[in-house]
């Protein structure tokens, strides 16, 4: 009767993502929000989408792609927006988890301050960062998700600083699950969605998620770029428990050859500032912290 | 009913607390709270309540607070929050995003001057900035009057013809922090006024999208169902005030509160605590035989336009008294009013008390002589009072 509401058939009867949306060919959201749909098995969801591509996702009124109840949150908001409902579901003993389905633009830049005083509250939500590297919808700005040597709109030679360590920021909150998903590994991903939709308190996963708009890459291959950042090294896939523990959940080969062929593949990549020796190194770095983190021993520190 | 002294702070978590256990068979209540001076003790006093079905989340920014707010409300929660100045500011985008999807929640506002610099003191410019949120808007007299707001805010918002949020303002430190005697009613009487809230668009477990993409047709259309809302609340309020007389024994003011208009051929219209000192210096003007009466205007919006031309209709002399500036044109109440006069009226922009300066009834009356030595109008007149 009022407000930008549709009603549509019962919540799961469909898939999450349903046919016909109008989301870029070879786009790794859709990609990472199959996962999520397989991933629920009957369990009880409620949606909330910040202004981001996966709110494009969802159409124009009164239709909606999605097979769970959605609510769309201005760009900062999702963590909060989340925390309104899951308090509410809390108070009121309702069986659904809510799950904030959010960029990186609305993860590491806008949202930052929600997210992070939601972790430390604890609240009960999954907080799933979706992070294609870049502002999709608006047309492709650099984000601090951007890694360096990327083309971007607003770095049309190439985006000089580092990307944010979201993962090691989200740990140092000490919530009771961090973990990284790859698309390319998805009895892993599964596995890990489950276990994130069933914990209690704020859990985070993060995945990288090609955008062949944005990437200047080749729609098909997706899932074998996250394939190449994975066992190259540079995108590690692991998981932190509630007392720290890091777990390593795919060894890297850590091969050069694939790692240049994960550059050469992406039209961002090319007239911009990536040394190989230079990403060699970075990756280096942050897997010595990251076997002294999975080490378990009396080096370990989370913080590190 | 027992009769409290109670600051217009305390006297708005009191009535946020009285309306949210009213709701405990319901969903419950909620809300995100953020602190700002001169807000904070409502806040604190909200957070010290206990609550059979409540959640307050202590949230890092108004902008969360509002966000939490329209969380819990989408799932048919009642909720409250709080805040002032700065704070509205940076809240924004969530109060548009709140009235947009058409949820009734309730907010008190201290009104309080923007910066930098920093002036924590009473200015009406912070709620002004709000008036095209599409939320409904009242300004207080007194702590009585903020207090019986809160609580009929909700029978107003929650109705199913309007599902409007509500706005409830209060004057820095002038009733945030003065202690005035305030009737309470008993928890049994709140519950007997105020139903449970229901949603119709709650969210369950149904598969619908709150808030996909709008094109224009559809964005017309949702304004326009807005626009009709705001418009049935003239109708929705008066029963609200009769429902309100019949449980607690007093009525509610009026949208637009007349002050000695009977015979008036002057009058001063004002908002907030500066109706008080209009009133003084109205009596003391009628003493020399001056025909001026006042208007208080309590209900913002909707703006109540119909009630104004009715009551300036004999009027060749209106000032309009601000305690706020819309740079670049003059007193937002002023360029709101000026139309429902006579077209042969003398309708005068005063801006007084601007940043908390303390009006007095002399600052009135010098506007008034000022005001009936003209015979046009001029430019929007800045009236000093600070100290």
């Amino acid at each position: 009767m009022t407000g930008a509401t549709q009603e549509s058939p019962q919540t799961g009867t469909g898939p999450l993502l349903r046919p016909g949306n109008t989301n870029c060919g070879g786009c790794g959201m859709s990609i990472a929000l199959n996962v999520l749909g397989r991933a629920l098995e009957g369990r009880s969801i409620q949606m909330v989408v910040p202004a981001c591509c996966a709110i494009v996702t969802v159409g124009s009124y009164p239709a909606s792609a999605y097979g769970v109840p959605l609510v769309s949150s201005t760009f900062a908001s999702a963590a909060a927006v989340g925390t309104g409902l899951a308090r509410a579901a809390r108070m009121n003993g309702d069986p659904t988890r809510v799950v904030c389905w959010a960029g990186d633009g609305g993860t590491y830049d806008i949202g930052m301050a929600a997210v992070s005083a939601a972790a430390e509250r604890n609240e009960d939500l999954l907080y799933v960062c979706y992070d294609n590297e870049i502002y999709g919808n608006t047309g492709g700005q650099r984000s601090s998700a951007t890694p360096p040597g990327a083309r971007t709109t607003t770095t049309p030679h190439g985006k000089l600083q580092e990307k944010k360590d979201i993962l090691a920021i989200m740990a140092a909150h000490r919530i009771p699950y961090v973990a990284s998903l790859s698309l390319a590994h998805l009895d892993d991903a599964t596995r890990k969605m489950q276990k994130a939709l069933d914990l209690e308190g704020f859990r985070f996963l993060h995945l990288l998620t090609p955008c062949p708009t944005g990437w200047k890459s080749e729609p098909a291959e997706g899932i074998e770029l996250v394939r190449q950042a994975v066992s190259s090294g540079l995108y590690p896939v692991y998981e932190v428990e509630s007392d720290g523990r890091v777990v390593i959940n795919v060894e890297p080969d850590m091969s050069d050859d694939t790692l240049a062929r994960y550059f050469a593949a992406q039209g961002r990549f090319r007239k911009g500032q990536v040394v190989l020796e230079r990403v060699r190194a970075s990756i280096d770095a942050s897997w010595k912290t990251l076997r002294l983190r999975a080490s378990n021993g009396e080096d370990d520190d989370r913080d590190a | 009913m027992t009769v409290e002294l109670l600051t217009a702070n305390h006297a708005s978590a009191t009535a946020a607390t009285l309306a949210g256990r009213a709701n405990r068979n319901a969903r419950g209540f909620g809300g995100g709270l953020y602190p700002i001076t001169p807000q904070s003790e409502s806040i604190e006093f909200l957070c010290k309540q206990d609550f059979d079905k409540g959640e307050l989340v202590r949230v890092e920014s108004e902008h969360s607070a509002m966000a939490v707010c329209m969380g819990m409300s989408l799932a048919g929660v009642r909720t409250f929050t709080a805040s002032s100045a700065n704070g509205l500011a940076y809240m924004i985008e969530n109060v548009y995003a709140a009235a947009f999807y058409r949820l009734p929640i309730v907010m008190m506002a201290v009104n309080r001057t923007l910066g930098p610099p920093w002036n924590i003191w009473l200015d009406h410019g912070d709620t002004l900035m709000l008036r095209d949120t599409g939320w409904i808007q009242f300004y207080c007299e007194d702590n009585q009057e903020v207090f019986d707001s809160i609580v009929l805010a909700y029978r107003l918002g929650e109705d199913e013809r309007l599902l409007l949020p509500v706005l409830v303002c209060q004057g820095a430190f002038v009733l945030s922090h003065t202690m005035m005697q305030t009737d309470i009613p008993s928890q049994d009487d709140v519950d007997a006024f105020l139903p449970d809230l229901r949603l119709p668009h709650q969210v369950t477990d149904r598969a619908i999208a709150v808030g996909s993409l709008d094109r224009p047709r559809e964005t017309e259309v949702h304004r326009k169902q807005h626009a009709e809302a705001m418009n049935r609340t003239w109708a929705v309020y008066t029963e609200v005030q009769d429902a309100f007389e019949e449980r607690f024994g007093r009525r509610p003011a009026d949208p637009v509160v007349p002050y000695r208009m009977e015979d008036a051929e002057i009058a001063l219209l004002s908002m907030g605590t500066t109706a008080a000192t209009v009133r003084r210096a109205v009596d003391r003007a009628r003493e020399q035989g001056v025909k001026v009466g006042a208007l208080r205007i309590r209900m913002f919006r909707p703006f109540p336009e119909a009630i104004l031309r009715q009551h300036l209709a004999p009027c060749t002399r209106v000032g309009v008294i601000d305690r706020d500036i819309s740079l670049g044109l003059g007193g937002v109440l002023w360029s709101e009013t000026r139309g429902t006069a006579a077209p042969s009226a003398v309708v005068q922009s005063y801006m007084a008390g601007l940043g908390g300066g303390d009006v007095r009834p002399e600052h009135v009356l010098s506007l008034l002589a000022d005001l009936r030595s003209r015979d046009t109008a001029g430019e929007p007149a800045f009236v000093e009072t600070g100290s």
